[in-house]
């Protein structure tokens, strides 16, 4: 369960308030969206939560089956189980697709006190969460996302979240740049690992990503906290009447 | 006055220096070739300090008549490109040792020891042997180079008449201390022939190399070398290549410890659609680490491709220089240059020098360059703790995402993955050290 109370972030280096006051429960097993328009503050809870460089929390909490999450490395929050799917996932070249799945894997279950994976038991374990995202030998092979299509680079996040097995999955405008099979695919990969004990907090601007991936709870963000919640019919109302109508309703 | 003062300091320097040197006995063609060599030394003069060339790598420590005390490296270096199928030539502190070194001959290739050629009278070397490292002392002197082919004794004399069978790699073992080394090695590669060169190890606490490479018309030259791990030797090599019409050139170092490592490179195209490429990635910790590229790359043919890809991981005050030309003669038209020379400073005490050139006198050509310092990439460095990936560790990825460039001009993939494994055992030994 992920709990966010009245958390306040800005810039550090600018001092710029972007999340003012964000209150969110997301229960285990639930599809929470957040929508919003542009420069809401969307991407930057997905940062803070991941524990990127550069924001500041003023004020308030965040924590994850109470763990408190702010006091974490990113590396620790991982091993914890929060997961990250990227807007724009970085190319790392060099470093071979499988090296840098195992390296995670591996990495994530001795910070958790686990033994690594045999090699021979990572090829199965990768073939087969590979062939359901339709991800060749080739992709692996590549250095990480280098040369990727768009919607290779989002199949590539999902494999990862697929293989890490989080227990919270924040998913940062995964529709963005991708057509409607490469979206279909990637919900598809999505949708299959909805579980009881899994979460998911699916940040996206528009409604179609969530014609894909049923939510649970609907959230409208703007300027920096969460203006409305509902069910899934006020991703529509956003779809048919746009954020100025509700933001203005709500005003 | 500044300039007679240097004058004279360079002049005492070289009379110095040669004064403690004996020129070799041999045969007729070496003698000669040597005495021609003692002569350009003593025009030009040793290095000096304000020379243009030598401003940000101190070559005081290179010209002195005595080599600088240096220990060998301990533990014991592992060899490099050990599980290669190669041919493998041996040389110990300098001297080429035929009881540890493989049987030599195989399909496509000649070698002979550069002694037992320089001992006769009559031999193809002698239209190569510091032939090219004379036609590369203008216009920019190299004067170490001209040191070494009037004084080395060691090195190999390879012919490649088809495709080599298998690799050639040269060990170069250093086991005593305060060693100081001069190799010569001649590569001449006829037409449509075919011939891999490894090079490993550090070979002396100062060592003195030099190449020479003919490419003939169709032929292909590939080079790859890692210059060894002792913390205290101190390195001046140069390549100088002349290639042929559609000939192939690629030379890849890679560079770990080391006091001071000059690497100079000076290649020549003289047939039209040649392709060379000269890369280089060098991992520096620590402020007794200097490490310098130099290269100067000739296109006076048309249609030709150079590329020269550097990279530097420089941390604890370690220092690294590049100096890179291309120039481009009136005659190179369809001229395809590519120059990129790039550090990764890993804290603020590190340092990196950059001297990009082109002169370009044909008017239909492609050239680019590119020079840029900077630190980690904290973007990639998030994504992969995201992950799970501690931070030194993604530190580490980091790092090799940034040489991945120069290590990607390797052609072949098992040489290159063991380059690779060097570079990654040199991180990992170090991650939080």
């Amino acid at each position: 369960m992920l709990e966010i109370r009245n958390l306040h972030v800005e810039l550090a280096e600018e001092g710029k308030k972007i999340l003012k006051g964000v209150d969110l429960t997301v229960e285990d097993g639930k599809v929470h969206a957040i929508m919003g328009p542009n420069g809401s503050g969307k991407s930057t809870l997905s940062y803070v939560l991941s524990g990127r460089d550069g924001y500041e929390v003023t004020k308030g909490s965040a924590s994850m089956d109470g763990q408190d999450l702010l006091d974490m490395e990113p590396e620790e929050r991982a091993a914890a189980g929060l997961f990250l799917a990227f807007q724009y996932p970085v190319e790392i070249p060099g470093v071979g697709n499988m090296t840098f799945l195992r390296t995670a894997l591996n990495a994530q279950r001795k910070l958790r006190g686990e033994d690594e994976i045999s090699s021979a038991d990572f090829l199965k374990l990768i073939r087969e969460k590979a062939k359901a995202l339709k991800i060749d030998a080739d992709m692996l092979k590549r250095p990480v996302n280098v040369g990727f299509s768009g919607g290779e680079k989002k199949r590539n996040e999902i494999l990862q979240m697929a293989l890490l097995e989080p227990k919270m999955c924040i998913l940062d405008e995964t529709d963005s740049g991708l057509d409607v099979d490469a979206m279909k695919l990637v919900a598809e990969g999505v949708n299959a690992l909805r579980s009881e004990g899994r979460s998911f907090l699916v940040i996206t601007h528009y409604q179609r990503l969530l014609d894909h991936i049923k939510p649970d709870v609907v959230h409208i963000m703007a300027d920096g906290r969460i203006v409305k919640t509902g069910g899934p019919e006020l991703a529509l109302e956003v779809e048919h009447e746009g954020y100025a109508d509700i933001l203005a309703e709500e005003a | 006055m500044a300039l007679p003062q240097k004058k004279q300091q360079k002049s005492d320097a070289t009379a110095a220096r040669l004064s403690a040197l004996n020129l070799p006995e041999g045969g007729a063609w070496a003698r000669e070739a040597r005495g021609a060599a003692k002569a350009r030394v003593e025009a030009m003069g040793l290095p000096h300090p304000r020379d243009e060339y030598w401003k940000y790598t101190r070559p005081e420590t290179l010209v002195a008549p005595q080599a600088p005390k240096a220990a060998t490296f301990a533990p014991y270096e592992s060899a490099v490109f050990g599980d290669i199928d190669r041919v493998n030539l041996v040389f110990v502190d300098g001297v080429f040792d035929p009881a540890r070194s493989d049987d030599p001959a195989i399909g496509g290739v000649e070698i002979e020891p550069l002694a037992g050629v320089a001992a006769k009278d009559i031999h193809w070397a002698r239209d190569l042997y510091g032939v090219l490292e004379a036609r590369g002392q203008a216009p920019v002197e190299r004067p170490l180079a001209a040191l070494n082919t009037a004084y080395a004794t060691e090195g190999v004399v390879i012919r490649v008449t088809g495709k080599a069978a298998k690799p050639v790699n040269l060990s170069y073992l250093q086991e005593a201390l305060d060693t100081d080394v001069m190799i010569h090695n001649l590569v001449k590669v006829e037409a449509g022939a075919d011939l891999t060169l490894l090079e490993n190890g550090p070979a002396a606490g100062r060592l003195s190399k030099v190449l020479e490479v003919e490419v003939a018309d169709g032929g292909a030259f590939h080079h790859v070398r890692t210059q060894g791990r002792a913390h205290e030797r101190r390195a001046a090599t140069h390549i100088f290549a002349r290639l042929g019409k559609e000939s192939t050139f690629k030379s890849f170092t890679l560079t770990v410890n080391g006091a001071l490592t000059r690497n100079e490179a000076v290649i020549e195209f003289t047939g039209d659609d040649a392709v060379a490429h000269v890369a280089g990635a060098c991992l520096g910790d620590g402020k007794d680490f200097h490490h310098d590229d130099t290269v100067f790359i000739t296109h006076d043919a048309v249609n030709c491709e150079s590329r020269q890809v550097f990279k530097k991981v420089l941390r604890n005050g370690a220092v690294g220089v590049f100096q890179g030309k291309i120039l481009v003669t009136p005659v190179a038209q369809k001229t395809d240059g590519y120059q990129i020379s790039q550090s990764l400073l890993l804290d603020e005490d590190s340092q990196f020098l950059a001297k990009p050139e082109l002169e370009i006198y044909a008017d239909d050509v492609a050239c680019s360059h590119g020079s840029t310092s900077g630190a980690i990439d904290e973007e990639g460095l998030f994504y992969l703790r995201s992950r799970g990936v501690p931070k030194a560790e993604a530190t580490d990825l980091m790092v090799i995402a940034f040489v991945a460039e120069a290590l990607e001009e390797i052609e072949d993939p098992v040489i290159a993955a063991d380059v690779l494994s060097r570079l990654e055992g040199w991180l990992h030994r170090r991650r939080n050290g």
